[in-house]
């Protein structure tokens, strides 16, 4: 089996992707994202500095729903610093729908006093300059992030994630079983975060809000490179 | 802290040593951890290694090797590691490595320091060395005990009632009646100052005066016990109570610089504490048959419970069942030369094994025997001898004390036998050890005469002493015997961790623990010349000769305490739902307390038996039972 995770940015420059959006960037805050840099691909996962990063949202479309909370835990694959995670809740643009509050554990008193994401970018870009995100399921925080970004600054942001979930799905690629399979009693492998993490004896944490699943995916990281690549492994083998 | 990070903070709170933590400090602990993954099989801790981090095992499971390379522990969620270093140069003591995947919450040294210098009880963790960790459980057990603080003076009530030798039998009897006194002291005061000579009580009264209808001129002097049980000022209640149930006296006067301060009777102690094992001695002796005796052997258990209900140490609670059991024997011994007659010859009655040493429980077999006189001429008194031994043996089976599974009581011929026999198997054992014969004689090293001519057993005890401490042979075989019972590494989750790192299920908290601790006291005792037989006595009687360091002897004796009082508390809760005790322990029944400490006290007692195998030079590796 390849050791490379495939995806539609497979052949992104992206150090180069980096250098043109420094010039061409005119929010401040977006330039210094990009003269920050990209490792070359080549260098080894060991020595990247990454940020888990985790939106909890009100749904799944990024042009329809908002963000409603960001975790993220700056980390490297020897360890995930604690002291240094951060966790902001913001006001989402749309009304938060009824049932996402119970799942996000945020009250609607707590986001009616939250900022709107755009007073807390200064913090936010302080976390992820200079790093690469690591988030479970790619399709929402750098989406999410990009449109949020496009309606209040008119600007996109481009950049490469590892996707804990990408790897769980090259790693099981018959996770689904035929018909047939599935009469001979077997199971489907699931690549959700909770799942992921038992196959890797990781523990199981009792709540969910963006910060601990934040730490979650860091740590599911750690353990997959350890279990199925290795430290010297190519960030460009990873990055989706 | 962040609030979402509570998931974590409240993992370390529920784990020691941070479970009593204030939450400033555990906030301050999960700001500055650092997450790390480490698969199965990986090294963490490389010996002499540099580590700045103290190491906290939130899932999975990690071996901690010895320098050696020897397996000193296998630990797992909640537990952490890496701390000795830390202590000292910042550089690995003990090497550790992964045996599951593992995550570990790596806290720095600058947070490490920060605990230690602010949080004591976190500060007596991890110094170690775990043996004060386990003096602080055990002292933190007994502070609520009252009869364990409370000093015999607070027992009297009223000046000592006394009167001068030269009174008599009438006289004696109208003062304790004018007084209102179940005893007088008698003093004689042909001296410069009156001195205490003897004591008189009610039951004297009615069993040698009344009953042999003494003239009521009779002198006082010539029915009064003498060489009197006394007691210290300064002792504690427990103590008269054991020293009540040893010597199996009523009445004990409390001396004070030679001077009599007052009496203190079994009532005063039984008012004190209502339901006292006392009461049940008293009982045993109003009991005037087998099926009587047989009938109150049921309040033995709850005797039993009521005194681990009330906290009581493992010294007090074996002695009052060894009172108990001496008690029951006594009875029977008594009934039986009613049934029998007199006896032909004078005869000692022994105890044996745990109840000589003041260590018996509620799960316990008889070992007892009898040394005779030495104008024993079998054909003409061991008929009587043996049917003596055959009533008390059944009649302690009727109470609940089985039969001796090697035959180590006074019904075997071979354990019935004159002094000088008894003399010859002593020299014998002791001159030629073979460690065969010293695996099942071990017990005769614990004994007590408890009936009858006790002088005999006194002897036997001298002969002992004398022989013993000179043989390095002896002591050599004695100390090979004592290494056969190893105690286990500790607890790993659910399963009891050997040292060849296998599991087992459940384990014998008297095989593995008590026994192989009061084995290798008695090794000690042996070759420093101590007449004592229990094991804490033992141990005081070893420190004093400085055959092991007083830190090793204290440390011994908490593991000692620690590891009876678990399996006292284990047998007493059978007992409480029902069941029938046992020694056997399943580590899910131990408390996260108890496992923590039996865990040191088991590496105590290991420690112990490898000073054992180099003292007495008895060489070979240790085998596991």
């Amino acid at each position: 089996m390849s050791s490379v995770i495939k995806s539609g940015n497979s052949k992104q420059n992206w150090p180069e992707n980096y250098r043109k959006g420094a010039e061409q960037a005119k929010d401040t805050r977006i330039r210094a994202f990009y003269e920050a840099g990209c490792p070359s691909p080549d260098t080894p996962v060991r020595d990247v500095p990454l940020v888990a990063l985790d939106f909890e949202t009100t749904g799944l479309e990024a042009d329809q729903h908002s963000i409603v909370s960001i975790g993220l835990v700056p980390f490297t694959l020897t360890g995930i610093q604690l002291g240094q995670c951060w966790h902001q809740v913001v006001r989402p643009r749309l009304p938060l729908h009824k049932t996402s509050v119970t799942i996000h554990g945020i009250t609607h008193s707590e986001i009616e006093n939250a900022p709107d994401l755009e007073d807390v970018l200064d913090p936010l870009f302080e976390h992820l300059n200079g790093r690469i995100p690591v988030v479970h399921y790619r399709n929402i925080e750098r989406p999410f992030l990009n449109t949020a970004l496009q309606w209040r600054l008119n600007e996109q942001l481009r950049f490469p994630v590892i996707d804990t979930m990408a790897i769980e799905a090259h790693l099981h690629p018959n996770r689904n079983p035929s018909r047939w399979q599935q009469l001979m009693g077997k199971k489907p492998i699931s690549i959700r975060l909770a799942d992921s993490r038992l196959r890797y004896g990781l523990p199981h944490y009792a709540s969910h809000n963006a910060l601990i699943d934040a730490i979650a995916t860091a740590e599911l990281l750690q353990a997959q490179i350890l279990h199925h690549f290795s430290p010297d492994t190519p960030i460009g083998d990873l990055w989706v | 802290m962040q609030a979402e990070l509570l998931d974590i903070r409240n993992h370390i709170a529920q784990h020691a040593p941070f479970d009593e933590m204030p939450e400033e400090l555990l906030d301050r602990i999960v700001t500055g951890i650092e997450v790390a993954y480490y698969r199965a099989g990986t090294q963490i801790l490389e010996l002499g290694q540099q580590n700045y981090w103290l190491h906290y095992i939130r899932s999975g499971a990690v071996e901690i090797f010895r320098r050696s390379g020897e397996l000193y522990n296998r630990i797992g969620e909640g537990e952490i590691f890496g701390q000795f270093g830390l202590l000292r140069n910042q550089k690995v003591r003990f090497p550790a490595k992964a045996i599951e995947d593992c995550l570990i919450y790596k806290i720095p040294y600058e947070t490490f320091q920060h605990l230690w210098e602010n949080d004591e009880n976190f500060a007596d963790f991890v110094e170690i060395e775990d043996h004060s960790r386990l003096r602080s459980a055990v002292s933190r057990r007994h502070k609520s005990n009252e009869l364990m603080s409370a000093k015999v003076t607070r027992l009297i009530a009223r000046e000592p009632v006394s009167a001068p030798t030269t009174v008599r039998l009438q006289e004696a009897a109208r003062i304790m009646t004018d007084n209102g006194v179940s005893a007088l002291l008698l003093m004689d005061e042909s001296g410069d100052s009156p001195r205490l000579k003897g004591i008189i009580t009610d039951r004297d009264l009615r069993t040698r005066a009344v009953t042999n209808a003494l003239p009521s001129e009779t002198p006082i002097s010539e029915i009064m016990s003498e060489g009197l049980i006394t007691i210290s000022a300064r002792s504690y209640i427990f103590e008269a109570m054991l020293t009540m149930l040893h010597n199996n006296v009523h009445h004990l006067p409390v001396m004070e610089d030679h001077e009599v301060r007052g009496v203190i009777a079994l009532s005063d102690i039984v008012k004190y504490e209502s339901q006292s094992s006392l009461y049940l001695v008293s009982n045993i002796y109003h009991q005037n048959d087998v099926k009587g005796l047989k009938k109150i052997s049921r309040e033995v258990r709850d005797s039993f419970v009521r005194m681990v209900n009330e906290d009581a140490n493992s010294h007090m609670i074996g002695s009052a069942m060894a009172g108990i059991g001496r008690s029951f024997s006594q009875r029977l011994l008594e009934l039986g030369e009613e049934k029998l007659g007199p006896p032909p010859i004078p005869y000692c009655f022994m105890a044996l094994g745990s109840m000589a040493r003041d260590e018996q429980l509620v799960v316990t077999d008889q070992d007892n025997a009898m040394v005779l006189d030495d104008s024993f001429i079998p054909e003409e008194h061991d008929e009587y001898f043996l049917a003596l031994a055959k009533f008390v043996s059944d009649g302690l089976a009727e109470c609940g004390y089985t039969y001796c599974t090697g035959d180590i009581m006074a019904t075997n011929p071979k354990w019935r036998q004159p002094l000088s026999v008894w003399k010859d198997y002593f020299t014998d054992w002791i001159d030629n050890p073979k460690a065969e014969a010293l695996l099942n004689s071990n017990i005769f090293f614990d004994l007590d005469g408890i009936y009858g001519e006790t002088d005999y057993a006194e002897q036997l005890k001298t002969l002992i002493v004398n022989k013993a401490s000179n043989s390095q042979r002896f002591l050599t075989f004695l100390a090979r015997n004592a290494l056969n019972r190893t105690p286990p590494l500790g607890f790993f989750r659910t399963f009891v961790l050997e040292e060849d790192g296998k599991h087992q299920k459940t384990f014998n908290l008297k095989r593995r623990g008590t026994a192989p601790v009061s084995d290798l006291i008695r090794v000690h005792a042996l070759a420093c010349g101590s007449r004592s037989q229990n094991s804490f006595e033992r141990l005081r009687d070893i420190a004093k000769t400085k055959l092991m360091l007083d830190d090793d002897a204290g440390n011994l004796r908490d593991a000692l305490e620690f590891i009876s009082i678990v399996r006292i508390r284990h047998q007493a809760l059978a007992i409480e739902e029902g069941r029938d005790p046992d020694n056997n322990v399943r580590p899910e029944d131990l408390s996260p307390f108890e496992r923590s400490h039996l865990k040191d006290a088991f590496q105590i007692v290991s420690n112990a038996q490898k000073f054992l195998r180099f003292r007495y030079n008895a060489g070979g590796a240790t085998r596991n039972v």
